[in-house]
Formats: C-alpha cells, structure tokens, sequence
C-alpha cells in the first residue's frame, strides 16, 4: 500500500524532518512493508510542492539508517529491517523520552496503573498487522 | 560561461539622500539555489534587485550577475535573467497571446511551450484582455513571459504579493518546476515563510538596509534556538545571554529566545539554577519574528502585568 504523505510548512518540524518520520511510522505500523517502493526524489518533490533537496535530504536520512534503499536505476525502496543502534546507544536515546513522558503524565495527576494500562492499549496500536511482513 | 556562483557583490551600497537604502551588501548566490531573499518592507530588498539589474546605479561597492558587471550588462547576459517586477508592468490593451508574440519578439530563444504550460497552469485565456486579468492572473502571464525565454537565472520581486492561495500554489509548483534543471537558479523575495519552507535551499535577511542572516534554511532554524528554563520559585532577571533575541519571564518559568552564539551560552544558562532546561522548537515563521522582532531584553509588558496582579491581591 503506498504511504500518503502529509507534509505542512509553519510546522515546528522541518519538512525534511516530517517525510523521513511518516516514512518510519509507515514502517512501524505496518503500512510499509520490506521491499516496497516509495516515489522518487523529483516525483514527491513535485506531489508535494517542495523542494527536491528537502526530499532527498529525507531519504538521506533513512538510507543512513538503514530503513531504505536506493537501488540503481531501480528506485528507493524499504530495506530488511536492521537493527540500526545498538541496545546502550538505543537506551541512551529512549531515556529523556521516557522521562519527559512521564514527568508530563505525572504532572497530569495519572496514576501509575492507568499508565501503564495506557502503555499497554498503545503498544498494541503499534504492532505491524499481518501479511505486510514479507520476511 | 558556467561560473559556480551567479549573483556576487562586494560592499553593494545605495543611498537615497542622506539615509543607505542598501548598505555595504556581501552577497553570493551559489548556481542552482533556490535563493529567498527576506526581510520586513523597507529593509533594502528592491532596491538591491534593481541595482543587480543595472536598473539603479550603485552609491559605491558593485557586483556581477552571470559573471558579468551589473554596470554593464549585455543585452546577451540580459536575455539569460529573467526578472518579475513587483508591479507585473504589462499592456492593458494587449491580449495574453499578443503579450506573448510582442516579448518573444525580444528574445532569440522563446519556448512557446513553456509559455503555453504557463498560461494553462494559472488558468489563462489566450484571448483575454491583460486589462481584464485578476492579480493572479497578472502574475501567471509576466511568471510566463519570463520563463519562456528558459533563463538560466530567474529574479522574482515579491512574485507572491496580492496572490490567492490557488495562485500562489501554482506560483511555487512553477518554481519548484524550474528546479528540474539542477544549473537554473532562482533568486526571490517575499514574505510568505510558509513558501519560503517549501522552495529555499538558501535564505537571507535584511534588516534596515544590512544583511544580518546569509545561511541554508536548515542553518537558520537550527541556528535561532528557544529554550525554557523552569524554576521552583520565581527566576532570576533577565540574564544577559549572548545572542539574546526575545524573553520572556513567566511565573516559574524563563523562556529565552537567542541566536546559537558559540560557547559561552549554555554556560550562561546553567548559572541560573533552573531545575531543568528543555530546548522547544519554533517554526520558521517564529523563528523569523524573534530574528526581526524587537530586542526582547526587558520584560516590560510582564513586570506590568505583575504589578496589577499584585494589586488586586492575585
């Protein structure tokens, strides 16, 4: 299924910033599946109304990481998923996001049971659906 | 012939009477930018694009365009910029098609293509009377006029002022088009940040006839930085952070906006005993308001609203 993206200026979050996320959330979620194609620099450039730097500054991004590819005269498409920070490196990065969720969450007078209730009903939103995974 | 850099100048100057309209401008716009050149109206952004056509003469300083002196432009270097006017000056009395026929007459290479791709995109009748276009319509015939000699450097004077949202998304889809030649280069001025976000690869800021910003939009917006600082009880004074655009002193709380000066700030900023610091994002277009806005080192609006509170027993 082709991702549809939904890009706004005046946004807090670069544009370049706001592809590459919806291109992870796509795979996370499961509309995004290994091997997919996504459109080339100058085709979402142009659906977009953006500038083709932006887009490949996105691509560049997720190729670092290791969530797409550029084939050769093929097109870009979403790799084999792979580990792409090591567990120290990802805890390092996960820490200040846990505790700038629950300070807020805390701060909002939720106990920790709803929290982790919540936690929980979230978690299973995320799970990619069956049949997109073509490892 | 393929200079790497289109547009430079060197201490660019420009008075009106005793007050510089432009004053000791350094620009170089790289080939194959998208260039948005900003700044609030009166800031020195026409008279500066009327100078780089050789349309004003310099007080002192100059510059080349295309290599070429921008005192003395060829009517050869001429013909490879193409340059929209604020106004679109065109004929009233002449039709869209007329209007076409009488500007390729000008031009040893016309692409009546473009033209014609042009005209279709804003919705242009070939027939129609220029006097009887609307605002948009104006701009999407002088935007065709202006590409269908296919420049290699294209000048926009605020192309989106007066434009409605449709024609301004066909304003920026045109440019965006341009961009498929990566050796064509756009350079434009304009107030309109959400485009700005869109299109630019480059941005510039005038201020009061000088340059104060010349970086890729990505640099701007990482470069102007907001960052809140929460206290257990009521923070300090204003501190005299360097680079400090605006400040804001809440009840617990400190919101400074500054430009990233290197060093020395964060330094500033872990003096002041916060409980904790967190860096909040701003969009472009706050971003833009704290680069331009007033110097916001005293927090006279606040320590007014204070008072009053503390009068009526808040």
């Amino acid at each position: 299924m082709a991702l549809i993206f939904n890009i706004s200026a005046g946004s807090t979050t670069p544009i370049y910033r706001q592809i590459s996320d919806q291109v992870r959330l796509g795979v996370a979620t499961g509309k995004l599946a290994v091997s997919d194609q996504l459109p080339s620099v100058r085709a979402l450039a142009e659906d977009l109304v953006i500038n083709p730097n932006t887009v490949a500054r996105a691509y560049t991004d997720l190729a670092r990481d290791g969530v797409i590819e550029t084939r050769a005269g093929r097109g870009v498409f979403v790799t084999k998923k792979r580990r792409v920070f090591t567990r120290e490196e990802g805890w390092r990065r996960l820490a200040p996001l846990l505790d700038s969720l629950l300070g807020e969450a805390l701060a909002m007078d939720f106990t920790q049971q709803e929290l982790r209730e919540a936690f929980e009903n979230q978690l299973s939103k995320w799970k990619p659906a069956k049949g997109t995974d073509h490892e | 012939m393929n200079e790497s850099t289109v547009i430079r100048t060197r201490g660019l100057t420009r008075y009106f009477g005793g007050r510089p309209a432009v004053y000791e401008l350094d620009l170089e716009v790289p080939r194959g930018t998208v260039f948005a050149f900003l700044g609030r109206n009166g800031s020195g952004k026409t008279t500066t694009i009327r100078m780089l056509l050789g349309l004003l003469a310099p007080t002192r300083g100059g510059g080349s365009v295309l290599g070429c002196d921008i005192t003395a432009l060829t009517p050869e270097v001429r013909a490879r910029i193409g340059y929209v006017a604020e106004d679109h000056p065109l004929y009233g009395w002449m039709t869209v098609r007329e209007s076409g026929t009488f500007q390729a007459s000008f031009y040893s290479r016309w692409d009546e293509k473009i033209f014609q791709n042009v005209i279709g995109h804003f919705g242009l009748k070939a027939d129609r009377r220029v006097k009887e276009l609307s605002r948009g319509q104006r701009a999407g015939l002088s935007l065709a006029l202006t590409l269908a000699p296919d420049p290699e450097l294209l000048i926009l004077d605020d192309p989106a002022l007066g434009l409605d949202p449709v024609a301004r998304r066909s304003l920026v889809e045109s440019m965006i088009y341009l961009t498929r030649r990566a050796d064509r280069t756009i350079f434009f001025s304009t107030h309109q940040l959400a485009d700005v976000e869109r299109v630019a690869d480059r941005v510039a800021v005038m201020d009061d006839s000088v340059l104060r910003a010349n970086c890729s939009l990505e640099t701007f917006r990482n470069q102007v930085r907001q960052v809140r600082l929460f206290f257990g009880g009521t923070p300090p004074a204003i501190p005299p952070v360097p680079g400090l655009l605006r400040a804001v002193r809440l009840e617990r709380e400190l919101r400074l906006v500054c430009v990233q000066a290197n060093g020395g700030q964060d330094a500033v900023l872990k003096q002041l005993g916060a409980e904790r610091i967190e860096s909040a994002p701003l969009s472009l277009e706050e971003g833009f308001l704290c680069f331009l806005g007033e110097r916001g080192e005293q927090p006279f609006i606040l320590s007014g609203i204070e008072a009053k509170y503390e009068n009526s027993g808040i």
